[in-house]
């Protein structure tokens, strides 16, 4: 009987966090030594319901079955005891402790630290041949690549005698290519007989690697499907709950004369790590120029460079004048000013005030016109009318210009920061990561508008890490690794496989030992760091 | 989670802590073997019940308007000033300055002057810390706080080297001349038929604190200046983004903050003591601290915090005056009152909020 026993069950789980109904009545089973995925749009309920499966949170109704025991899960150490272990998606390690420091950090087995120490250098090395999660132990974490550092927090679960490994969105800061290890990794995990639970967004992933799907929307599971029996256009439309458009509708572009100009451009950030290491391209009017790559590799510096948000070395012309690049004249306002609006990568760190009213938001960068002062004061009220006028051509929802940006869902920050930017006509757009943390309904309405402002004969440099996101929009794209960029191609001349090797630094294709190059790669990127 | 609507967070909030605060003091007050109820009646009795009760309470309120304002001016900013003292003390110097070396006309025009010569001395003494916490990142509560000793030593040499005219015993400079005295409550609105305010130091400068709040509302909420302070106390690198420059203003919410604490010394030093004397702040730069954490930064807030600490100021000396309660345990109930106003603001606000909610469910 306990072999047909579910590895995870849960009954009936309802969780509130005041008014909102987070969790609905959620039943799901999860079967031994299957990779089960859990896919939902942002705000669905995903993290949620895991967060009462790891004891993050309690439900508020609703029971917890592990392998066809009742368990309580009050706290994360119940969770382990359970034989439940979680890959967060931000990396909960110490920078500075050596891979073995981190796998025993909370599992020491007495006051002294040597003999856990050689314990775990002997289990290690069995969990690494056994799964192919090969890991230096004794290299400090903070010289590991991302990559690397996400198997060291598999391998801290594995240690703890986890049989079920919760990930949560664990491609996120992978490349391609780290990213097909890692599948690989679960694939060998699943065939010793762990279970997986795997929390995506990414339709392609589910498709890829998952035996079971289960989809969530606005807090309840809206089903649970074998992935061989469905196909992605289904998922999105049970994700969303309509139809969607998962290409993006674009006529050719009508390229015309470069706006900006951006010659050896070089970037040095504060800790002395070269960022930028000549980037030189062209941005034309009535293009997106996609820029791909891995999180980390100098794209979001590119960008803020070019927005003002940090100085740089080099040469930048905006329709053939030269940009200062540092000291006065160097900073946001200017390029404003000049005619470069900027949608910053990170919507709630840099483009909103989020304890200020949408309408404060609304002019916030551009609250130097003069049209919106009223002698000494502000002209609130003037700048409040605007807004809602915006709010509604963007279809922000709810179209409250007074509500605080934090109370609006990241999909409608975003709308937010965006009717400010491109109600300014500018010539250039700079776009960071335009959809992160966005619902597909709103991706659609967000690339639409890219698009539009494209053929309004606008100039767009796009920088975003999901390769779909690039394909789908960009007229152009450029690779980025390490500060540089490595290579430009057509959309319609290249595919995922040749962009992936370019963004891990392979220009020249290995024939069939692409995971052997990309590893070679990103070594000597390491190096070059460290050596720094 | 549910949130208290924000008129309950502003007003229930503060007036539990307050009851709770009186309750612990009621305590205390019993376990030194005197009368609580008797001290609270002597207490409202000394600070709100007579004319002149009231003429001390606003002279100490409005000290702790502008200290309050303040420091609420750089928290906007997101900076904590505690140099208010300093700042306050140095702005003294700038009262005497003017006051005693300018041959003013008319007391009106002595005060415009003496405002903007507190104002830009206290300024001064705010824009060193300012600078070092802007260029260099040194933590302004380290900078104000040892600029507050240096005010101290600086006055000191001051008066006694300089300013105290010879064979003074006292360290203090000469009085300021009549035209530059300021009219007290006393002088604006008792009549020979009704005496009110009698001997109380409560002067005109109160209405300049009123006209500070006024000013400080505007600069924080209606201008760009305002606009921007608030943007970097929320979040710096947004303001990066949007291009603001946060050196600019770091140094420019420093300098209102500092100017603000100066002016503090027009109603110490011109409308009371018409001189200058060794610590005429009494403190009042480090109440200003609680004031504008009990207003939540606002200054209808601080205006109402400043007049209950001006209560409890003068309601204290009463107490000393009158009873065997030692004025110990007034500076122990003010502590109270600023632990639970500001201190332990979530201890209150948590239990609150849950049961104003459970409350609101309940008639739902």
């Amino acid at each position: 009987m306990s072999d047909t026993a579910p590895a995870i069950e849960l009954k009936g789980i309802s969780k509130a966090f005041g008014p909102v109904q987070a969790n609905k009545d959620i039943s799901i089973r999860v079967m031994p030594g299957t990779i089960h995925g859990i896919i939902g749009e942002n705000g669905a309920g995903k993290s949620t319901l895991m967060s009462i499966l790891y004891g993050f949170y309690k439900a508020d109704r609703g029971e917890i079955f592990v392998k066809g025991q009742k368990t309580e899960i009050p706290d994360s150490q119940a969770a382990i005891a359970a034989g439940i272990g979680m890959v967060f998606q931000h990396f909960k390690l110490v920078q500075n402790f050596t891979v073995l420091e981190n796998v025993i950090l909370g599992a020491e087995d007495g006051g002294l630290l040597k003999p856990s120490l050689s314990k775990a250098r002997g289990v290690l090395k069995r969990l690494s041949e056994e799964y192919g999660l090969s890991v230096d132990p004794d290299m400090p974490v903070e010289s590991l690549s991302v990559g690397h550092q996400q198997r060291v927090e598999i391998l801290k679960a594995l240690y703890r005698q986890a049989d079920i490994l919760i990930l949560d969105e664990p491609t996120g800061v992978l490349t391609p290519a780290e990213a097909d290890h890692l599948f690989r990794i679960l694939d060998n995990l699943r065939a010793e007989g762990k279970t997986i639970i795997l929390i995506t967004h990414k339709l392609r992933e589910i498709m890829e690697v998952t035996d079971t799907v289960s989809v969530m929307r606005r807090g309840e599971m809206t089903a649970t499907v074998k992935t061989a029996e469905t196909n992605p256009q289904e998922l999105a439309e049970l994700m969303v709950g309509r139809k969607v458009l998962l290409r993006v509708d674009k006529a050719p572009a009508q390229p015309k004369e470069a706006v900006l100009s951006v010659k050896n451009l070089r970037h040095v950030d504060a800790d002395g790590v070269e960022r930028l290491r000549g980037i030189s391209l062209d941005l034309r009017a009535g293009e997106i120029l996609g820029i791909a790559g891995v999180a980390g590799n100098g794209q979001s510096e590119l960008l803020e460079v070019l927005g003002g948000y940090r100085e740089g070395e080099g040469e930048v012309l905006l329709n053939g004048a030269p940009l200062p690049l540092r000291g006065p004249g160097s900073d946001g306002r200017a390029r404003r000013a000049a005619g470069i609006g900027h949608v910053p990568e990170d919507r709630q760190r840099e483009g909103l005030i989020m304890p200020y009213t949408a309408w404060e938001n609304t002019v916030f960068g551009y609250h130097h016109d003069p049209a919106i002062q009223n002698g000494a004061l502000m002209n609130n009220a003037a700048i409040r009318a605007e807004a809602a006028g915006k709010m509604e051509r963007f279809d922000v929802r709810p179209p409250d210009p007074n509500l605080a940006a934090k109370s609006f869902s990241g999909g409608n920050q975003q709308k937010i920061v965006l009717a400010r930017e491109i109600e300014r006509n500018p010539d250039v757009l700079l776009i960071g990561q335009p959809t992160r943390g966005v619902d597909i309904g709103a991706i659609e309405f967000i690339h639409q508008e890219i698009v539009r402002l494209r053929d309004l004969g606008k100039a767009i440099l796009l920088v975003s890490v999901e390769l779909d996101e690039i394909f789908a929009l960009s007229d152009r794209i450029a690779v980025m690794f390490d500060g540089q960029i490595m290579g430009e191609r057509s959309p319609e001349e290249t595919d995922q496989r040749e962009l992936g090797l370019l963004m891990a630094g392979v220009t020249e294709d290995p024939g069939g030992d692409a995971i052997a190059a990309v590893d070679k790669s990103l070594d000597e990127k390491e190096h070059r760091a460290a050596g720094e | 989670m549910d949130r208290m609507p924000a008129w309950a967070d502003a007003v229930l909030v503060p007036l539990f802590s307050l009851l709770l605060a009186a309750l612990l003091s009621a305590l205390v007050i019993l376990a030194i073997g005197e009368n609580p109820v008797e001290a609270f009646n002597l207490m409202v009795e000394g600070a709100l019940m007579r004319s002149a009760g009231w003429g001390y309470t606003l002279y100490y309120a409005t000290n702790f308007i502008f200290t309050g304002l303040a420091v609420s001016v750089a928290f906007h900013a997101k900076l904590f000033n505690i140099g208010g003292e300093g700042q306050a003390t140095v702005g003294g110097l700038g009262v005497a300055l003017i006051c005693l070396y300018i041959p003013w006309p008319h007391w009106s025009l002595a005060l415009v002057g003496a405002a903007l010569g507190a104002a830009a001395f206290g300024a001064l003494w705010a824009l060193i810390p300012a600078y070092l916490q802007a260029k260099r990142g040194s933590h302004i509560v380290i900078t104000t706080i040892m600029f507050n000793f240096i005010a101290a030593a600086l006055l000191n040499y001051v008066l006694v080297n300089l300013l105290k005219p010879a064979g003074q015993m006292d360290p203090a400079s000469p009085v300021f001349p009549p035209a530059t005295h300021l009219p007290t409550f006393q002088d604006m609105f008792a009549t020979e038929a009704v005496p009110l305010f009698r001997g109380a130091p409560g002067n005109v400068t109160f209405f300049v604190a009123i006209l500070a709040c006024l000013l400080v509302w505007l600069l924080i909420w209606r201008t760009r200046l305002g606009y921007e302070i608030r943007a970097l106390g929320h979040s710096e690198s947004a303001a990066r983004y949007a291009g603001i420059s946060p050196v600019k203003i770091v140094v420019v919410a420093m300098l209102i903050s500092g100017g603000l604490a100066g002016l503090m010394a027009v109603n110490t030093a011109m409308g009371e003591a018409e001189r200058l004397v060794m610590n005429a702040t009494e403190g009042a730069g480090f109440i200003g601290i609680a004031v504008a954490l009990m207003g939540r930064n606002h200054p209808i807030g601080v205006f109402l915090a400043a007049i209950l600490f001006g209560f409890l100021y003068q309601g204290g000396a009463e107490l000393a005056l009158w009873t065997n309660i030692p004025r110990e345990l007034i500076v122990v109930i003010q502590a109270l009152v600023i632990l639970f106003t500001g201190a332990l603001d979530n201890m209150v606000r948590m239990p609150l909020e849950r049961i104003f909610l459970a409350f609101r469910k309940e008639r739902a």
